[in-house]
């Protein structure tokens, strides 16, 4: 058989824990092999071993048959392996050509050659169909951009297997698409691919054959042309999973939140939101569609009050709270659960019991006339980490230990203790796995059977369509359209989303 | 595993530790037998706490030490413990501690030098009574102390007569350290003697603040230079040594440019040799030479003989060879012509025709003649 | 390895490895090290008198440490603990000369004056950083300079006539104590490192037992993350830079009401607000960790005033042996990769 990259019987231990027990992985020439498991299975312990970051305890490596030995990724590099790292690692004042050099300057006469490494820049770009401007800076194009200046990067330092580590986690629909394109590209060209993975939907779609690991250990490996969604997600969890979220039909009662014609500036003094208009009742799930940066995180951060609006009416309750300090307006009965969890959802260096009171510290019974009272915070902590599953050694474990699942299980459920009239929550599953992902869906809809109104913002369409009761599509700072979730379909809202003038769907 | 090894480390470690600690013990021991058995009355010894400055100041601190070296050498000293030694203080908080570790190492006789220790030296003379103290430049009223002060503003007015001849801007310089009595003798005499040469010189008057800082010296020398003055006194300790590189490096860009120093506390001319084009150059005309080495010497020899003059002021001037002004130097032209000035007033303060105001409410009242 | 037990093992590997590189040194140009390593331990801790001394030399070590870590905890850099110390050491003498009372409020009164001053001149740059984000570190820097210069004019035209000190402190406000000298054998210790020792206990329950302090800390820890809980990052800031300024003036308070009685004119800085900053480092910021490292730091600039005269090290060598100590322990990072290192390949 030919295979580039075969990882045999690899096992890789930390103190502690097993990572990857016994796990062979062995990828085809020219083909696109994915790498299944939920957050925490070893997907990435896994690459890293390959990526010369680690260095397994038992187990051989080979690439195009002969045995090597990585211990760094330099020679990773030499025998072509690269990897598109899910968090970019790119400077961003630099140029693309800047940062794609980096670390393997041409240098004539001790300066750098700019001018040569642009030309093969640009040439690369557009043998894979990157579209990529070798001169623009990092912080000037988009995250689908950066992500390509990445595959540049392995590229130009003449990379054959390309380890992908959860690219599409950070991409819109369309971006999506258009990076499905340029891994069929690279793999025309002659390149194979890891794709790591645990969105069944994008493995049917481009991927050639897929190894599942679950829990450390290597539970196979499947041709996607032989297996379907269904059978992929049980062999990842272990267990039967439902994809449909069941819910019962909403009753909406009292409107809750009343948005009129409020208007946003972003963070460089522009408008972001233009005269929006939006309102929630008790009782339903309203989901916001868009494509990232039409004033969805102006929108949530001017309600929770972490942004100054320009004018126009936020009602809660009946309620003028526009503008109130993110204090007040907790107090008033506003949950959020924040886009970022790492920056804005939780202080990953306090102990995750500590993160259950970061909005109500200073409230009884936790602080009394300005001392903490430890045991009732971890009290309390204990009672949400037992009743939200929250996986975790101790309360006592900084919040920084758990992965990202239980981060957010922890965040919803200290949200969604507060028993708040309105919950927003802001991309909750992001980056989560099956388990997790239909864990937070039945929470949320819990919510709204108790009576709450909730708000919820996605990327990702299928979440908006199968958790919301209705679907608010913005476009350039306005909800340019209301439609029901049964009655659309994903490219009606693609075209939504993309501005076209709605016309007749929905109502 | 891991464990034992470190254990052993442990061990070995204290090992080594009991033993160091064994033969620091021996030592001791020895030394001490040596002096109690031995002439411990007739074992002279004498040591000296600097200010900040440190014993390589190049002025007043070095003019102590090496005042305590000559003794030393004189009289068949070692340096070190029972014979003569300093400390250096590393800030103001380490004096008494430095006073305290000489007195007990049983030093005889322990100089403070300068204004900045008399606080300390107050107190530790009153803790430790059998120990003799000098201070230098400011007084403490201690039986087992002694006092030594000097009269720089006559040194300083000679400078001031030297610099009054040399000038041909009409325009000189002074820089201070820090304000104290001692800096304002300085810069009274230097004044007086000006004025007594030529009332309509011009003179500026620059205290940087600091007696450790060179760059402040440099940067207020550039600027006094480059407004018009070609003589420029110094009362700054280390920070006037930035007046000299100045000096020099203004010398080496201008040769025919007349640019001039005086130096303080010892004879500073050789920090002013600048070589251009092969030859020799010299910027300082003279130094405003305070006798601290000549003043330790003499405390300590007196002490050594057994008169301490314990509880006493002794004021070291013109008339008792605790100042002088060091040699002119032969490139200035009107050498000859300052000389002759010099003796000339020397003789006057001598004799004590004139008095030379000490500080500056005095010098607004001083007329020569 | 746990990360509890790196936390104490680095920093004595760092001191351990300074002693090490200062042997070579010593052995290099001719020296004694035994020797003088023995003179450091003993111009530290051989008799009762260096013990005193080294005991009031830690006390303002302590509280500087304090100040820096305090600060550091809220995410902040005060590295102006300096010039809050002169101006801390500038009040308390101040209110010490300018009239006299009964110790039990004069005393206090002194202190207090001290940590406001501190508290005054931190609170600038927390109030420029808080409103117009200017950074904490030139703002403080700047700040060292005024503090400097202006407690020099005050001493000379306000506080003295023209002399280069003030006036001692009167008793009543004096922190000095005979019963604690006689002790130590006309040591200058003083009550200073009672005050000391409850600081860190403040700081201690302000940090880990109330909720500002829940607040300080998240705010320095992750101020997204705060805001979006509703605290107010700017007023933490502020508060922030306040307390730690407190402690720095207190630090000032132990010199100018303990060491030395009164305020003299300087040419430079102590230099005690900056070693607060490896203070603070070497101690994690930790209350116990800054007691420690401020015994290690005070134990060495004490003892080793007496390696010239026991050992014949120069001066130039002490120093470098101390800085080669403090190098060791500023770069405990590489001394945490290498037991990284070391954790790893034992692992195997």
């Amino acid at each position: 058989m030919d295979y580039v990259i075969e990882m045999l019987g690899i096992r890789k231990e930390f103190p502690g824990i097993v990572a990857n027990d016994n796990i062979t992985l062995q990828v085809k020439k020219g083909e696109i092999h994915a790498l299944l498991g939920e957050n925490g299975a070893g997907k990435s312990t896994l690459m890293n071993v390959l990526f010369g970051l680690y260095q397994p305890e038992q187990g051989e490596i080979k690439v195009k048959g002969k045995s090597v030995k990585i211990t760094n990724p330099n020679i990773a590099n030499d025998l072509g392996i690269g990897m598109v790292h899910q968090h970019f690692m790119l400077v961003d004042p630099f140029t693309v050509t800047e940062n794609i050099i980096l670390g393997s300057e041409i240098t004539k006469g001790g300066k750098i050659d700019i001018k040569t490494a642009e030309k093969k820049v640009s040439e690369i770009s557009e043998k894979y169909g990157l579209a990529v401007d070798p001169r623009a800076k990092i912080q000037d194009i988009s995250v689908g951009m950066q992500q390509r200046v990445e595959i540049l990067k392995t590229l130009y330092r003449g990379a054959e297997i390309l380890i992908f580590d959860e690219p599409t986690a950070v991409l819109t629909p369309q971006e999506i698409h258009e990076l499905i394109q340029i891994m069929k590209t690279l793999i025309k060209e002659g390149k194979s691919i890891i794709l790591i993975t645990h969105k069944l939907k994008e493995i049917m779609e481009v991927c050639d054959r897929v190894t599942v690991i679950r829990k450390g250990v290597g539970i196979g490996t499947v041709n996607v042309s032989e297996t379907n969604p269904n059978d992929l997600a049980s062999l990842m969890v272990g267990r039967e999973v439902t994809f449909k979220t069941e819910k019962i039909e909403a009753s909406p009662k009292q409107e809750v939140l009343q948005i009129q014609d409020l208007r946003v500036k972003d963070a460089r003094g522009l408008p972001a939101i233009n005269g929006l208009d939006l309102t929630i009742r008790a009782g339903e799930i309203v989901g916001i569609a868009g494509v990232d940066g039409n004033g969805q995180t102006e929108l949530l951060e001017a309600i929770t009050g972490l942004r100054k609006s320009e004018s126009g009416s936020i009602l809660l309750n009946g309620k003028e709270i526009r503008n109130f300090s993110p204090r007040k307006v907790t107090e008033s009965g506003v949950g959020h659960i924040p886009q970022d969890r790492h920056k804005h959802g939780l202080v990953l260096d306090f102990p995750i019991g500590e993160n259950m009171v970061l909005q109500t510290y200073y409230q009884k019974p936790y602080s009394n006339g300005g001392i903490l009272n430890y045991k009732e915070i971890y009290k309390k902590a204990k009672g949400l980490i037992d009743e939200f599953d929250v996986r975790t050694p101790s309360e006592f474990t900084p919040a920084r230990a758990l992965s990202g699942g239980n981060q957010q299980k922890a965040i919803i459920g200290r949200e969604v203790d507060r028993n708040p009239d309105l919950l927003i929550a802001a991309q909750p599953t992001r980056g989560l796995d099956v388990g997790a992902i239909e864990f937070i869906h039945k929470r949320l809809i819990e919510q709204r059977d108790n009576g709450k109104a909730v708000l919820l913002l996605s990327f990702e369409l299928d979440e908006v369509m199968n958790v919301s009761d209705r679907i608010a599509v913005i476009y350039e700072g306005q909800i340019v359209a209301i439609v029901d979730p049964k009655e659309t379909t994903e490219q009606e809202l693609g075209l939504l989303m993309a501005g076209s003038k709605r016309k007749e769907a929905g109502e | 595993m891991k464990k034992r090894k470190f254990g052993l480390v442990l061990s070995l470690a204290l090992a080594a530790g009991t033993i160091l600690g064994a033969c620091g013990n021996g030592d001791k021991k020895d030394e001490g037998t040596a002096k109690d058995g031995g002439d411990k009355e007739s074992k002279f010894s004498v040591a000296m706490v600097t200010d900040v400055g440190g014993v390589d100041d190049k002025s007043f601190n070095q003019s102590a030490w090496e005042g305590l070296k000559a003794f030393g050498s004189e009289n068949g000293l070692e340096q070190g413990k029972g014979g003569y030694d300093y400390l250096q203080s590393k800030s103001d908080a380490d004096y008494a501690t430095n006073l305290n570790k000489l007195a007990r190492e049983d030093f005889s006789l322990i100089f403070g030098i300068g204004f900045k220790l008399k606080a300390d030296v107050d107190t530790i003379a009153k803790q430790q009574k059998d120990v003799h103290f000098g201070i230098i430049d400011d007084v403490v009223e201690q039986p087992n102390v002694v006092s030594v002060l000097f009269k720089e503003q006559e040194a300083a007015f000679l400078a001031g007569v030297a610099a009054a001849k040399t000038t041909k801007t009409n325009h000189i310089g002074f820089i201070g350290g820090m304000e104290s009595p001692v800096i304002e003798r300085f810069e009274a005499g230097f004044l007086a003697g000006i004025q007594a040469v030529n009332p309509d010189i011009k003179v500026d008057v620059h205290y940087t603040g600091a007696f450790d800082k060179a760059d402040l010296g440099k940067a207020t020398a550039a600027q006094m230079y480059s407004s018009g003055a070609d003589v420029i006194f110094h009362a700054a300790g280390g920070t006037g040594n930035g007046l000299f590189t100045e000096a020099k490096d203004l010398k080496k860009k201008d040769p025919k440019r007349e640019i001039w120093a005086i130096g303080v506390d010892s004879d500073q001319s050789g920090e002013g040799v600048v070589e251009i084009d092969g030859k020799e150059h010299n910027v300082i005309i003279t130094s405003a030479m305070k006798g601290v080495s000549h003043a330790v010497q003499d405390i300590s020899k007196k002490s050594m003989e057994g008169n301490f003059p314990g509880g006493e002021t002794i004021v070291y001037g013109l008339a008792e060879d605790g100042v002088s002004l060091a040699p002119i130097n032969e490139e200035v032209t009107t050498k000859a012509d300052i000389e002759t000035a010099v003796k000339e007033w020397t003789d006057k303060i001598k004799n004590g025709d004139i008095t030379v105001p000490g500080t500056l409410d005095e010098l607004a009242n001083f007329k020569a003649e | 390895m746990s990360s509890r037990m790196k936390n104490i093992i680095v920093p004595i590997l760092a001191v351990l490895l300074g002693i090490i590189v200062g042997t070579i040194i010593m052995l290099i140009t001719g020296y004694d090290a035994g020797a003088a390593f023995i003179a450091l331990w003993d111009g530290a801790f051989g008799d009762i008198y260096y013990t005193g001394e080294t005991i009031r030399q830690v006390t303002p070590y302590i509280l500087a440490g304090l100040a820096v870590g305090f600060a550091f905890k809220t995410g902040l850099f005060n590295i102006g603990v300096e010039g809050q110390l002169i101006v801390g050491w500038l009040a308390a003498v101040w209110v010490g000369v300018a009239f006299e009372l009964p110790k039990f409020i004069h005393l206090p009164l002194a202190v207090l004056a001290a940590a406001a001053a501190g508290a005054l001149w931190a609170f600038i740059p927390g109030l420029l950083k808080a409103k117009f984000r200017v950074h904490e570190v030139i703002v403080t820097i700047m700040m060292n300079y005024i503090a400097l210069h202006v407690a020099n004019y005050i001493i000379r035209t306000v506080l003295s006539e023209k002399s280069d000190r003030t006036a001692d402190v009167f008793p009543s406000a004096s922190l000095r104590s005979p019963f604690l000298e006689g002790l130590t054998d006309y040591s200058r210790l003083h009550w200073g490192i009672i005050v000391a020792l409850i600081c860190v206990f403040i700081m201690w329950f302000i940090l880990e037992k109330t909720s500002r302090g829940y607040e300080l800390k998240a705010v320095g820890f992750n101020q997204h993350a705060s805001e979006y809980a509703g605290m107010s990052v700017k007023s933490n800031i502020i508060l922030s830079m306040v307390i730690s300024g407190a402690f720095a003036g207190l630090a000032g308070a132990m010199e100018g009401l303990g060491t030395f009685g009164y305020a003299s004119i300087r040419g430079g800085f102590t230099g005690v607000g900056f070693d607060g900053i490896a203070v603070a480092l070497l101690g994690g910021n930790t209350p116990i960790g800054i007691i420690l490292a401020a015994v290690l730091f005070g134990s060495l600039k004490v003892g080793a005033l007496n390696m010239p005269l026991e050992a014949g090290v120069p001066n130039e060598l002490v120093d470098i042996i101390i800085a080669l100590i403090v190098f060791f322990v500023a770069a405990s990072y590489m001394i945490r990769i290498f037991i990284d290192r070391i954790g790893k390949k034992g692992a195997k």
